[in-house]
């Protein structure tokens, strides 16, 4: 029968693609066991080893203001102001995008897929010679508007894609009562696309919490700096590494975002909105 | 700064957004020009001129954070390209055409930096990222659940990390007592100072492992598109695995390649702090690419004009490779 060899050459088939995927995983999960190892041994050194002796010391020791609270704090202020900012002007700018037609939407919205895909690395130069004319570096508040400003080109897509989902038909009835448009994007409209609002929001924070070379051009004052840039500090100043903290700091601060990946995953699947957003 | 509408009749009438669709559809009707859409009379439209103002007023925030904060720099980036800018502060910068690009294509360094950024793109994003993206997303549509969950959770992890923890992650790796060479001791292969002798692939494994997990979801999103029945089909009739890659699912998300490469390349064109991390570009120069070596001629250089240079040429490519990716695109505009 066809059938059954076609289901054994199945069973055998799958049993190899999951040798090859657990083998192409363990490559990928030896540096990630280095940095989890690392931070629980008393000597920690560079490679993949069971922990000499198991230790929360390590954590004891980052966790003081200078070394981890105040940069952690700094990259919240410096990450949810720019989320905020980012979320907000998207949402407002994706509602007329999204609801009124007009000649003028489609060059906009061409040139908001231009700018999501431009090189930002390459405007950091110019960015800072003119934040240095304009006397807004080395403030939070100059690195937060840039934040917004080279995350909102993606934001104001994902936000107006994800409201052309929401069925105008919904707002007609609120309209006819006489409510404005401020009043229906806020009421009906984003409340009715609350994931894709979550999606916008957690993207824009993770990208922003990783990011190192925009505060580090930015910013000068070591209080200021957030966790992405202090980090460096392990290798600057203190002479020689210690690496079971360098391990504990690297677990503290990119636990955030990893849980707020998986919270976003788990509430909307899989590689979520964002494989269907980018896929051509 | 805002939207400068362009009040006309044909514009206020592509302008109507249709309340009810009826009226859309006759606007949109050809022949005689149909008369204007009755008001319902319980809310009188404003003027159009007016109506389009107000309509793009939401937009206001956004378009000032972008262009001030973008397209400034932008244009202020085409412009100081041009001069000779310092970073100590001369009294005023000089228009110096293009002297800053022919220093560059002049320099020793800045072509070393184009090849090394070649090599680091082709390796690490064209050849690593996106074969190795199409081989995991290929693998995990055959494979059982729990092993489909736990290589995603573990490839996804390293994307999900910061640039700067990722980058330590793999500086530990990649180092002469760090787990690779301890690994080539265990299988009594000859192991070396990885970060020294071949700096540049090192980095560009580096961003390997943390950029696959975007072209493992581009190509997983697009491999699940395909309908189950025309691979099937090419089962039965007995076509080879390889046959059925090449003839029938390559064609079939060749969209999705062509976005993934593009975006791909755009995002490692830009990397810079992974390399920071891992080698400060060097020994010497050895994995010093474009965003390093702007870096580098900008502020420990202090020549901001000529560092700016190199960045225009960077986001020169930067936007061709944009642009092509619009095309692909643009039926979705």
């Amino acid at each position: 029968m066809p059938s059954r060899t076609l289901s054994a050459r199945r069973t055998h088939r799958r049993l190899a693609a999951d040798a090859g995927l657990l083998a192409v995983a363990a490559a990928f999960a030896l540096p990630l066991a280095w940095v989890v190892l690392s931070s629980l041994d008393t000597e920690a050194d560079l490679r993949v080893k069971a922990p000499s002796g198991l230790t929360l010391g390590n954590y004891d020791a980052v966790l003081t203001p200078d070394i981890t609270f105040t940069p952690l704090l700094n990259s919240l202020i410096l990450c949810g102001g720019g989320t905020a900012l980012t979320v907000v002007c998207a949402a407002l700018a994706a509602y007329p995008l999204s609801r009124f037609r007009s000649r003028l939407n489609r060059p906009f919205l061409l040139t908001i897929l231009f700018a999501t895909s431009l090189p930002i690395t390459a405007i950091m130069v110019p960015v800072y010679a003119l934040f240095v004319q304009v006397n807004l570096i080395d403030t939070m508040q100059g690195t937060i508007f840039f934040f917004a400003a080279s995350q909102l080109p993606f934001a104001i897509w994902l936000m107006k894609n994800f409201m052309d989902g929401v069925p105008r038909e919904l707002e007609e009835a609120a309209w006819t009562d006489g409510a404005s448009s401020l009043q229906s994007l806020l009421r009906i409209v984003l409340p009715l696309m609350g994931p894709g609002v979550a999606v916008v929001t957690v993207f824009s924070f993770v990208l922003m919490w990783g990011n190192f070379f925009v505060p580090f051009m930015l910013l000068l004052t070591p209080d200021q700096m957030p966790a992405a840039v202090s980090i460096n500090e392990f290798f600057g100043n203190r002479g020689t590494v210690v690496y079971g903290q360098l391990a504990a700091f690297s677990v503290i601060y990119s636990t955030p975002v990893l849980l707020l990946y998986v919270l976003v995953s788990r509430k909307l699947g899989g590689g979520f909105a964002l494989g269907g957003a980018v896929k051509g | 700064m805002t939207t400068t509408p362009l009040p006309g009749p044909g514009f206020a009438e592509k302008d109507d957004d249709g309340r009810a669709p009826k009226e859309r559809d006759r606007s949109a009707s050809p022949g005689p020009p149909a008369p204007a859409p009755r008001r319902p009379p319980h809310r009188p439209r404003p003027r159009p001129a007016l109506r389009t103002l107000t309509r793009a007023l939401p937009v206001t925030p956004a378009l000032v954070l972008l262009v001030l904060f973008l397209a400034g720099p932008i244009a202020y980036c085409a412009y100081i390209a041009f001069t000779d800018l310092q970073l100590t502060g001369q009294a005023n910068e000089s228009f110096v055409g293009f002297e800053n690009f022919r220093t560059a294509f002049g320099d020793e360094a800045f072509r070393n930096a184009v090849w090394l950024t070649l090599v680091f793109t082709v390796v690490s994003s064209l050849v690593g990222q996106n074969t190795l993206g199409l081989a995991l997303a290929g693998l995990m549509r055959r494979a059982s659940g729990p092993v489909r969950t736990l290589v995603g959770g573990i490839v996804i992890t390293a994307w999900v990390l910061p640039e700067v923890v990722a980058g330590f992650l793999l500086y530990a790796f990649f180092r002469d007592e760090g787990t690779l060479n301890a690994i080539l001791d265990v299988l009594h292969l000859p192991g070396q100072n990885w970060l020294f002798t071949l700096p540049i692939l090192a980095v560009s494994f580096a961003n390997v492992w943390r950029g696959t997990a975007f072209s493992m979801l581009v190509y997983s999103a697009a491999l699940a598109e395909i309908p189950k029945e025309v691979t099937e089909a090419a089962e039965v009739d007995g076509a080879s695995g390889w046959r059925r890659l090449w003839h029938i699912t390559l064609p079939m998300i060749r969209r999705s390649i062509g976005t993934n490469l593009m975006l791909n390349t755009l995002q490692t064109l830009s990397v810079f702090g992974l390399i920071w991390v891992m080698t400060r570009g060097g020994p010497g120069n050895r994995s010093q690419t474009l965003p390093l070596f702007m870096y580098e001629q900008a502020f420990q250089k202090s020549m901001i004009g000529y560092g700016t240079a190199v960045a225009l040429l960077l986001l020169v490519v930067g936007s061709l490779f944009s642009l092509v990716y619009l095309r692909l695109l643009r039926t979705e505009v």
